[in-house]
């Protein structure tokens, strides 16, 4: 770490902004470049500009697991830099984002092209990406006899979001697979400048929308810090739950949708009931299956009293029981094991270069997790051991999913029969001017990085948001390699990614 | 073989007994229909107005709000700011309607709308084949469209069914606010379904951009873009506000 020319903080803690502590460019590339080779995650990289000047600023969050430490590192750039993408490929689709956003040129960037199609943030022309309409760009080919494209999308077969994928394929043989996403912008990011206000809160709800406690998190800590707010461990604890109900929901219904891609209909019927039963079990705590109004910042809108909590508890003993059923069955099968293992294996190796988050992550080997390494809230108080597996395909991916379900239910049991005392709400008033807080969550497909930053009158001047699914669709694009085309749909189910968290 | 056996014999049969039965009984805490009670505002008050995060709420009555369920995002935060009680959250689940006039809530709305159409009664009530198009939608409308398919709902009893390519579909049910990135897809796949054809909008995104309303990056709904036969409000709306809009829009409730 590097203390004297960029600002180390924990999760959540606030930084001075109004002088940041900033480097220049060769610094900065080398930093951000042997930190990542030094084992830091490259959570965040983004650009906003100057306040008083035509210049913007590069910042970059370096994520340190071993010292439970975050160093913001930034320095002063113009409108091209030399890009860290050839010797850092985490910060590819970063500079790509800031490319497309302000126009500025990353050289030598191997890969340069739209990553959302999504008007610039600072006017229009300029700058090394033409706007153009969605989809339009220069696809990798690969050329040769017998060589075929498969393009699919932006509308998919299933009910599911859109996004275009380009199959580069030999036989059955995919060599190459291009993920061309967008088709979600709704201009978030823009939006959020010169808040909080009263949509703000709906925004990160609805960011994506599987996550919405995940995001909302994120962002109520981030906001809590610029406040100087703690909320009570009670108001902790409920949001922990509801964020752990959120992980069960989704991985048993990911479980189920996995069994659905191979054929497996008993564990796919099962699971998608079962799913549904753990969001009717968020929708007691706050009335809505998604967690839509529970977390606010300085705490939570809804108390689980001791009948509720006695509930809840009594509904996670069946979840348990049929989820135990119906996922053993699933694991048990030949037939399945048969076509979960080996397919769409990414090597440890691979999950770190590209700087894979989350279960992707966990299931090549990479012991990341935002609550273990960085706890917040009330997950400094409590452990959570981190599942990982070695194999990295399909079955990893699942397994490593069927674990995390079993920690966290016995994590909300836990949480549930021990809810400590204390106020619900303590409200976020105003916010601390020029200051800069980075706020990491672990949503249930993995880190979260929110970053605000705030001006003069404590409003905020640039608000970056990091979904998972940011970090992760180009290791689909990895496990996909020498892989079988007919495996395409297993293999993007073992990711599930979002489409909404990603175009933002 | 077996343990699939056991395992079918632990999971039992679960779905639910509604239409012919009672609906699921919805969550305490839920958020369903709001009530508004004339009479109760003070003169001049703008709470509820102002605390609405999509301008949902209009004061141009005389003596009481009047809430756009196409706009809603069902937060509460109106009823919360008012000091009066003039709007109250029930838990009825009834929220779809035909024309989009009919989702306003004043003082004295009936308590359930119009989902009757002619057409898609005559032609589709025993067999409807939808094509799902997420236009900027979250995944919650999705999942909770979606769920609809699993064994506890079980839309397949009624011939609904989610199908895979358009020119398979009778209409498509639309989410999202329909983002300017989308639009043309869309207006696409509205295209390759063969008519007559039905367009169903799911969500306060599709019925109004919700959150996302007058972003540039959207159209405000897929009213922008498409002729729309239903609407069901909900930020996401839940499976049985959908199922129930969905059977009244066949005529078979
Ligand atoms: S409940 Fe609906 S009308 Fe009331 S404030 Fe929230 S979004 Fe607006």
């Amino acid at each position: 770490m590097y203390a004297d020319t960029s600002a180390s903080v924990r999760n959540g803690q606030i930084i001075d902004w109004s002088d940041p502590p900033e480097t220049s460019l060769g610094q900065f590339r080398r930093m951000v470049i042997e930190g990542v080779g030094d084992g830091a995650r490259l959570s965040a990289l983004f650009a906003e500009p100057e306040r008083s000047s035509e210049a913007f600023r590069l910042t970059a969050v370096l994520a340190w697991p071993e010292e439970n430490a975050l160093s913001v590192v930034s320095c002063p750039i113009g409108r091209s830099y030399q890009s860290l993408t050839p010797e850092c490929p985490a910060a590819g689709w970063f500079e790509r984002e800031i490319a497309e956003q302000w126009g500025i040129h990353p050289q030598s960037h191997p890969w340069l092209k739209p990553i959302r199609f999504q008007p610039p943030h600072c006017g229009e022309g300029g700058g090394p990406l033409a706007r153009r309409a969605i989809g339009l760009a220069d696809f990798f080919r690969l050329e040769g006899e017998e060589v075929h494209e498969v393009a699919v999308g932006p509308v998919h077969a299933g009910v599911i979001e859109p996004g275009h994928f380009r199959f580069q394929c030999h036989g059955e043989t995919v060599y190459h697979l291009e993920i061309s996403l967008g088709y979600q912008h709704r201009g978030i990011e823009r939006a959020l400048r010169g808040g909080p206000d009263r949509r703000t809160r709906h925004y990160f709800e609805t960011l994506a929308g599987d996550t919405t406690i995940g995001h909302a998190t994120a962002y109520c800590r981030a906001v809590e810090a610029l406040g100087g707010v703690h909320p009570s461990a009670r108001a902790e604890s409920i949001v922990a739950i509801a964020a752990e109900l959120e992980r069960i929901a989704n991985h048993i219904g990911d479980l189920g949708a996995l069994a659905g891609d191979v054929g497996f209909l008993p564990t796919m019927s099962y699971c998608g009931r079962i799913r549904g039963d753990v969001l009717n079990a968020t929708a007691m705590l706050c009335g809505n299956r998604f967690g839509r109004g529970l977390a606010v910042p300085g705490g939570v809108d809804f108390d689980i009293d001791a009948a509720l909590a006695q509930e809840v508890l009594h509904r996670l003993d069946s979840i348990e029981r049929d989820a135990v059923s119906a996922i053993e069955l699933l694991f048990d099968a030949p037939s399945v094991m048969a076509r979960f293992e080996g397919v769409g294996a990414v090597s440890e190796q691979s999950a770190r270069a590209i700087g894979l988050v989350g279960v992707a992550a966990r299931a090549s080997g990479v012991p990341c997790d935002v609550r273990h390494e960085f706890p917040y809230g009330i997950y400094q108080f409590t452990q959570m051991p981190i599942c990982t597996w070695h194999s990295g395909d399909c079955f990893a991916r699942a397994y490593v999913r069927w674990l995390e379900v079993q920690q966290s239910l016995a994590f909300v049991r836990e949480r549930l029969r021990s809810l400590p005392p204390g106020d619900l709400n303590r409200n976020v008033s105003e916010l601390r001017a020029n200051q800069c807080v980075v706020s990491l969550t672990e949503g249930w497909r993995g880190e979260i990085c929110h970053v605000a930053i705030t001006d003069d009158r404590g409003r905020f001047r640039a608000y970056k948001v990091v979904d998972p699914s940011f970090h992760n669709w180009f290791g689909l694009a990895c496990a996909l390699r020498g892989q079988q085309i007919s495996d395409f749909p297993l293999c993007n189910k073992s990711f599930n990614l979002s489409y909404c968290g990603h175009d933002l | 073989m077996f343990s699939i056996l056991k395992a079918r014999i632990q999971q039992k049969h679960r779905t639910i007994a509604y239409p012919d039965g009672p609906p699921p009984e919805l969550p305490e805490r839920f958020a369903g229909r709001p009530v508004v009670q004339a009479g109760r505002c003070d003169s001049g008050c703008r709470k509820c107005a102002e605390s609405c995060p999509v301008g949902a709420v209009a004061l141009s009555d005389a003596d009481s709000p009047r809430i756009d369920l196409g706009r809603c995002l069902f937060c509460r935060a109106c009823a919360k700011a008012c000091p009066n009680q003039a709007i109250v959250f029930g838990r009825a689940h009834h929220l779809a309607a035909a024309e989009r006039e009919d989702l306003i809530v004043r003082a004295g709305s009936a308590n359930e709308a119009s989902c009757r159409h002619a057409l898609a009664a005559k032609l589709f009530s025993r067999s409807l084949k939808l094509r799902q198009v997420s236009a900027g939608g979250c995944n919650a409308c999705e999942a909770d469209s979606n769920v609809l398919t699993t064994l506890a709902w079980d839309i397949g009893r009624f011939g609904i069914q989610f199908v895979a390519s358009p020119r398979h579909a009778d209409g498509l049910l639309i989410t999202g606010p329909v983002t300017e990135n989308m639009r043309l897809a869309v207006k696409k796949t509205y295209d390759a379904v063969p008519a007559p054809k039905i367009v169903i909008a799911v969500g306060a995104c599709a019925i109004s951009g919700g959150p996302y309303a007058d972003h540039p990056e959207q159209h405000n709904g897929a009213a922008s873009v498409l002729p729309v036969d239903l609407y069901i409000p909900g930020c996401p709306p839940h499976p049985l506000t959908i199922l129930e809009g969905l059977l009244r829009l066949l005529g078979r409730k």
